[in-house]
């Protein structure tokens, strides 16, 4: 087991890296630099900056170097100091901008996987038990229109239909008051009160497709010998359905963590760029459109561990939750 | 099987050819085949958007501004006159300033089925004005879902929008195909050093969440490059990551399919490998992978989707569904203006028909369903 562990941290390294590399090479694809933009911002608002300046401003932040050049000091002072960059636009060490965002955006994911797994378990044992009745034909027509639902649009429904009748603002993760106030209980307790409806909204689509999955594992679990020797042996049905066939049925819940978090992640961006939530995303799509390359490189890298790392997660629990994998 | 076994005896379906037996699987299949045909109504409307719209749809209209939908009626005060509906004039409130619509019931204007409307080119070639609804007084447009802040038509921007999304979803998914079926052939089929390689790929690409490579490959795209080479572009971003799925799926059939006895005795005789894999192996699973690309076209549309509402994807004038929500981006002009939403509902549609159909596609081709 441990040395199944120690190969998959291993295989790590070398895809960390592959992403950082892609990050990097992502965000300087876009012809132009961030000089050459923000001297075209600048000259919308008729500030006019002449070539030497911009070609200053360009040494000073190290864009006029090679690419690889760039890419080594860029890896190099994360490994070695943890530092992340400058952001230009914001003119602030990148690690400063970044943390909070991406401990929420954390948050965000997992009171979301959470909240999938809590919803679609039962729904999907449920739905396979009373298969062909009418809370199945229910649960499955919802959870193919959860399944079409693009989320950013479920997230402008809510939003109208809380203006329109509630007469209330739900964009946002904190309340006015503790926009900008530190870290305290009270600041918690207001980040709960806020956060359930991103969670429900995201949580909408995972749903779907895990009752789906469940529905159709605990269906070929159901009719197996074993469960008709458990019945034959007068177990009550509740606990026999908990002990066995759930039991196995599980899996691939375990090993959907690797594709639910990328998922989620991707899916949190366009709802948290909807209901303006203070997450990576809004930060990351406006530091891509203004080319500030080390902040949204930052936030790329970041986002790609985060999976990876989800993706690692799920390895071992598989392991652990089911011996035949370890041994392949 | 009712069928096979109730009019012609055991012949028939022996002698059903593997197409035929997931054919009669499939009608069985209710929510499939509603499916199915709502898929096949979107991609008519896709194929000749003109026909189906009834205003312009880049026109803009400066006397229709969020003029709200109007419904078809069929009686009027009089009794049965046939479809018609009640056009409203722009009037201003005098202290707001805001727009109000004031019905004029006198004024009603007869809709004609297969009438004259603006001229557009059916299938890119041949020049006509007839659409399937028209308003009898061009001076009075027909407005079935409403108009955005432009005055443009909702509904014949919808029909517009549909071309643009639902191609880029068969376009994207074809060229997944291309590289998912190369890929995981050449993994699945030679195995070994070749297949660990591939698979680490296909591990990495799926362990990438897809929506921020998605934004910093878009925003690398030029805003103001032409509308075709645009739209190439994206289906070309979007088929990036979306060929590792279709590559698994390909993979482990080959896999399960390379110890075969029909496959070994192909080998024995002497047939090439390019002949074992495209005319002894592609066939038996055919019926999978149409299922699999069945269920990743919705993906693909949901995808378009949302890069363009957020401004990444396709650019206006281009019209697709993602440009035309942007419409509905803040909860003010939804407030408004809720009919907005109309092109979600196009989405919605057709994604759920496309997920319906690629469901009882992959029930209908699995010989071990029941």
């Amino acid at each position: 087991m441990l040395r199944f562990i120690f190969k998959r941290v291993l295989w790590m390294i070398p895809a960390l890296f592959a992403v950082s590399f892609l990050a990097f090479v992502l965000i300087q694809l876009p012809p132009g630099d961030f000089v050459t933009n923000y001297v075209a911002t600048l000259a919308a608002s008729n500030e006019i900056i002449d070539q030497n300046a911009a070609d200053a401003l360009r040494e000073r932040f190290g864009l006029g170097e090679p690419m690889l050049l760039q890419y080594g000091k860029w890896i190099w002072g994360i490994l070695v100091h943890g530092d992340f960059g400058t952001s230009f636009e914001w003119q602030q060490p990148v690690g400063d901008l970044v943390w909070e965002r991406m401990a929420l955006t954390l948050t965000l994911t997992l009171s979301t996987l959470v909240a999938t797994w809590a919803i679609a378990l039962p729904i999907g044992i449920f739905s396979a038990v009373r298969k062909y009745t009418i809370g199945d034909y229910i649960v499955t027509s919802i959870s193919f229109f959860g399944l079409a639902i693009p989320s950013f649009l479920l997230a402008l429904v809510l939003m109208y239909i809380a203006v329109v009748i509630f007469g209330q603002d739900v964009s946002g993760l904190f309340s006015d008051e503790y926009q900008n106030a530190p870290w305290t209980w009270a600041k918690v307790a207001d980040l709960i009160h806020h956060l359930w409806i991103p969670v429900i909204i995201l949580a909408v689509s995972g749903t779907a497709s895990l009752i789906r999955v469940m529905r159709a594992n605990l269906l070929d679990e159901l009719n197996k010998p074993y469960v008709t020797t458990a019945r034959a042996k007068g177990l009550s049905e509740f606990r026999l359905l908990m002990k066995y066939p759930v039991r196995i049925a599980l899996n691939p819940f375990i090993s959907t963590i690797a594709w639910l978090l990328p998922n989620l992640v991707s899916g949190s961006i366009v709802v948290a760029v909807v209901l303006n939530l203070p997450t990576a995303a809004p930060l990351l799509l406006q530091s891509l459109l203004a080319q500030d390359m080390y902040l949204a490189g930052a936030f790329v890298l970041l986002i790609c561990t985060l999976t990876l790392i989800g993706s690692l997660v799920s390895d071992i629990l598989l392991a652990i939750a089911d011996p035949r994998i370890r041994l392949e | 099987m009712t069928e096979a076994t109730t009019n012609a005896g055991p012949p028939r379906l022996e002698v059903a050819s593997q197409s035929k037996l997931i054919w009669w699987a499939f009608r069985k299949h209710k929510l499939a085949m509603a499916g199915l045909i709502v898929v096949a109504i979107l991609y008519v409307i896709a194929a000749m958007p003109g026909f189906f719209a009834i205003n312009d749809p880049s026109a803009q209209n400066a006397r229709t501004p969020f003029h709200p939908p109007e419904a078809i009626h069929l009686w009027s005060d009089d009794g049965f006159v046939g479809p018609h509906f009640v056009p409203s004039k722009l009037k201003r409130d005098p202290d707001t300033l805001a727009a109000i619509y004031v019905p004029e019931p006198e004024k009603a204007v007869r809709l004609v089925l297969f009438g004259h409307g603006y001229s557009y080119r059916l299938f890119g070639l041949i020049e006509t004005d007839r659409h399937l609804f028209a308003s009898s007084d061009p001076k009075q447009p027909f407005f079935p879902f409403g108009t955005d802040r432009l005055g443009r038509c909702v509904w014949s921007r919808i029909m517009q929008g549909a071309q643009t999304s639902l191609s880029i979803g068969l376009v994207g998914v074809a060229l997944s195909l291309i590289i998912g079926v190369i890929l995981g052939g050449i993994s699945g089929y030679f195995g070994g050093r070749i297949d660990f390689a591939i698979q680490r790929v296909v591990e990495f690409v799926l362990a990438l969440p897809t929506i921020p490579i998605w934004l910093a490959l878009a925003a690398a795209l030029p805003q103001d490059w032409p509308a075709t080479l645009q739209y190439m572009m994206i289906t070309i971003i979007l088929s990036l990551t979306g060929w590792a799925h279709l590559a698994r799926v390909v993979r482990g059939r080959f896999l399960s399919l390379r110890t075969e006895e029909f496959v070994s005795a192909a080998r024995l005789d002497g047939c090439s490998e390019g002949r074992i894999i495209f005319r002894h192996m592609l066939p038996s699973f055919m019926s999978h992978i149409i299922a699999s690309i069945t269920l990743a076209i919705p993906a693909m549309i949901l995808a378009e989707t949302s890069l363009s509402f957020l401004g990444l994807g396709l650019q206006p004038p281009t019209i697709s569904w993602g440009v035309l929500l942007r419409e509905a981006q803040n909860v003010r002009s939804i407030a408004t203006a809720p009919w907005l939403f109309a092109p979600g509902g196009a989405v919605v549609l057709a994604v759920m028909a496309l997920n319906l159909l690629g469901d009882g596609l992959r029930d209908a081709a699995d010989p071990y369903n029941k």
